[in-house]
């Protein structure tokens, strides 16, 4: 335990910065999951592999002297069409049973996607260099690079583009339709297997975009994906499906706490953290749900 | 609990091959004792994923702690823990064979009774979550152990904890042996307890809670009692699962060997539902047919197997829900005791 952080505010502020813009980043993750798991009522695990291996198309480019901040137009656009592959593969054949079965069924994705990423790209941390150098605040106390805040620009704009496309195109008023009644949907002429693939493709493509910003500001690592996962899962039970500012802010909430977890109980602890804070959210959840019941009572 | 004479005659083969089997196959006794343990893994995964359909990917949890609380005990019981940790794989303290025993023994029951206790502490708030809440709960459960026994000094931290080795005694195979039987037991202790509660009115109101919790409820029953009691059970076999494997693994990591929610923790779950879900001998023939497979095919893929389990994983999943027991089932269901009505099947038939 250390309570530095508490004894110097300009380290408070400098956690409370990091954090708010690490959460934007989780925002734009976990609003790909609210999109997927309200539309076609399934819980990716392999959520946070899709992230990472849009990282590792960012990476890829810069291996190859290609700007990674690129990797944000071409990760999307690559991930879209993986998304649609896993979607044609797998996900079709779970989409109407049994929810565990999507749980274990994406839980083998996630597994596969691990391994396959361990082989193509080997077991290190790594990190794609911007070069877009700090910004010093506060008489120099306070650093933040350059890379966080154009990431978090980046996931804003991303954002906001796609609650637009989804509220005035017609392919985002067909997926918001099947989120409220697949089979009125269907009724009305709504293509749902169409719909639902292109929701699991958009999900990708927005993993992808947070992959690639992820890769450029933090580090990546083939084993690191389930952590974004479960971040993204209490993002969404904490927001609500379809609550976007919800969305935003507890993701942002998120962010910040994990940083504050990182200077007091150490980076060790980082991840424990982060996994026993769903456990209290859910158990907090339950209890709150269930004193409810029992006002209908 | 009455056993029918087939049945009698059965047990007695299986208890017998149990018993030969180190000596008519002396260079897989290593092999045999892990079966042992992922049996009594499958089958215990079964009382809640099967009976009680409460999906744990957490009962890693109780297999990890009961593997960590086991090791503590046997070397705490005679030497300083903290320094024995910090000497790593060098041994500055041994075990003399009865201090080994005595500790190995102390300790399986710590590991058997406390993650049962952490069971039912913990089992009030968690059980309360419903359907995928409660798979991703567990699943967060598991992980979270796991990164937080890996920045426990005392157990080792990332470096990992050495498990007290085995004691010169008797000859070179005794090692193989005595963990051979004490899984075995542990086998046996499950298979008995675990068949004397499916032939109770427990397994019933399990059965009840699965099928529908609410109208179990309305009916009078306590459903949470009975479900902290179903997990508590779980959580006693897998400690003691943990508890032998930490033993017979000899070395213990915090997230390769004992919160291996990747491997361990799946493999339950996959044993499970490859025997089917919701059976007495589900799990036993699924683990069965799974460490073959995996034993015998995992050699050929050369470092592809965690690939070869992701791919096993969805198919199973996928076009094979109801495991062995459930394509048996539908493919004799005189055998099951079920009566089959022709006219109904017919119909059925039809209908499709």
């Amino acid at each position: 335990m250390d309570f530095m952080v508490f004894q110097y505010p300009m380290i408070s502020v400098q956690a409370c910065l990091d954090g708010v813009l690490l959460g934007i980043l989780f925002a734009l993750i976990a609003y790909g999951m609210a999109l997927q798991w309200g539309v076609m009522n399934i819980i990716n695990i392999a959520q946070g592999d899709l992230v990472i291996l849009g990282g590792y198309i960012a990476y890829f480019m810069y291996l190859y002297g290609i700007h990674p901040a690129w990797g944000v137009i071409v990760s999307p656009v690559v991930m879209y069409f993986v998304g649609i592959a896993i979607y044609k593969l797998v996900i079709n054949k779970v989409v109407d049973r049994d929810l565990f079965i999507s749980i274990l069924a994406t839980f083998g994705i996630s597994i596969l996607f691990m391994q396959l990423m361990n082989f193509a790209f080997g077991a290190d941390v790594v990190l794609a260099n911007s070069d877009y150098g700090t910004t010093m605040l506060f008489n120099n106390n306070v650093v933040l690079p350059n890379s966080k805040i154009f990431s978090a620009f980046i996931s804003i704009l991303f954002a906001v583009c796609l609650v637009i496309y989804m509220k005035k195109s017609k392919l985002g008023r067909a997926i918001r339709a099947t989120a409220q009644n697949a089979r009125a949907a269907k009724i009305l002429g709504v293509d749902t297997e169409k719909v639902y693939a292109a929701t699991f493709g958009i999900n990708a493509a927005l993993c992808g975009v947070a992959g690639a910003l992820i890769s450029i500001t933090f580090t990546i690592h083939p084993y690191m994906g389930l952590p974004y996962t479960i971040r993204s899962f209490m993002i969404v039970i904490v927001a609500g499906l379809g609550n976007l500012p919800g969305v935003a802010m507890s993701g942002m909430g998120l962010g910040v706490f994990e940083e504050f977890a990182d200077y007091i109980l150490g980076t060790e602890f980082r991840i424990g953290s982060v996994f026993l804070l769903l456990v209290l959210i859910l158990v907090y959840r339950r209890f709150k749900l269930s004193r409810k019941r029992e006002y209908l009572k | 609990m009455s056993i029918s004479k087939n049945n009698l005659i059965l047990y007695i083969g299986i208890l017998t091959f149990g018993i030969a089997a180190p000596f008519l196959f002396p260079a897989f006794k290593v092999q045999l004792s892990i079966l042992c343990v992922l049996i009594v893994l499958a089958t215990t995964w079964n009382i809640q994923g099967g009976e009680m359909g409460y999906n744990s990917f957490g009962n890693i949890l109780f297999y990890g702690l009961g593997m960590y609380l086991c090791a503590s005990v046997q070397v705490g019981m005679f030497f300083p823990l903290a320094e024995w940790t910090e000497s790593g794989g060098e041994k500055t303290f041994v075990h003399t064979p009865t201090q080994f025993f005595q500790g190995m023994a102390f300790g399986l029951l710590v590991a058997a009774f406390v993650p049962a206790i952490v069971a039912g502490l913990i089992g009030y708030s968690i059980l309360g979550l419903r359907g995928h809440y409660f798979a991703i709960c567990t699943l967060g459960l598991g992980v979270a152990a796991g990164e937080i026994s890996g920045g426990i000094e005392i157990i080792g931290a990332g470096q990992g904890f050495t498990t007290p080795p085995f004691p010169d005694v008797g000859s070179l195979d005794s090692r193989g042996e005595f963990f051979y039987f004490l899984s075995f037991f542990v086998l046996v202790l499950t298979f008995i307890t675990v068949r004397g509660i499916y032939s109770t009115r427990f397994k019933l109101i399990l059965n009840a809670i699965r099928d529908n919790e609410d109208k179990a409820e309305a009916m009078g029953i306590e459903t949470m009692k009975y479900k902290i009691v179903g997990w508590m059970i779980s959580a006693f076999f897998c400690g003691l699962a943990g508890g032998i494997m930490g033993g017979l693994v000899g070395y213990i990591d915090s997230t390769d060997v004992a919160f291996d929610g990747r491997e361990m923790g799946v493999f339950m779950v996959l044993m499970a539902i490859l025997g089917g879900k919701g059976t007495l001998w589900g799990p036993i023939i699924g683990a069965t047919v799974f460490h073959i497979f995996k034993e015998g095919f995992w050699t050929f893929f050369l470092g592809w197997q965690y690939v070869a389990l992701g791919v096993l994983i969805v198919v199973i999943v996928i076009y094979f829900p109801e495991g062995i027991m459930g394509w048996l089932r539908e493919k004799y269901p005189e055998r099951f005791g079920e009566v089959v009505d022709e006219k109904d099947r017919k119909a059925q038939v039809e209908l499709k």
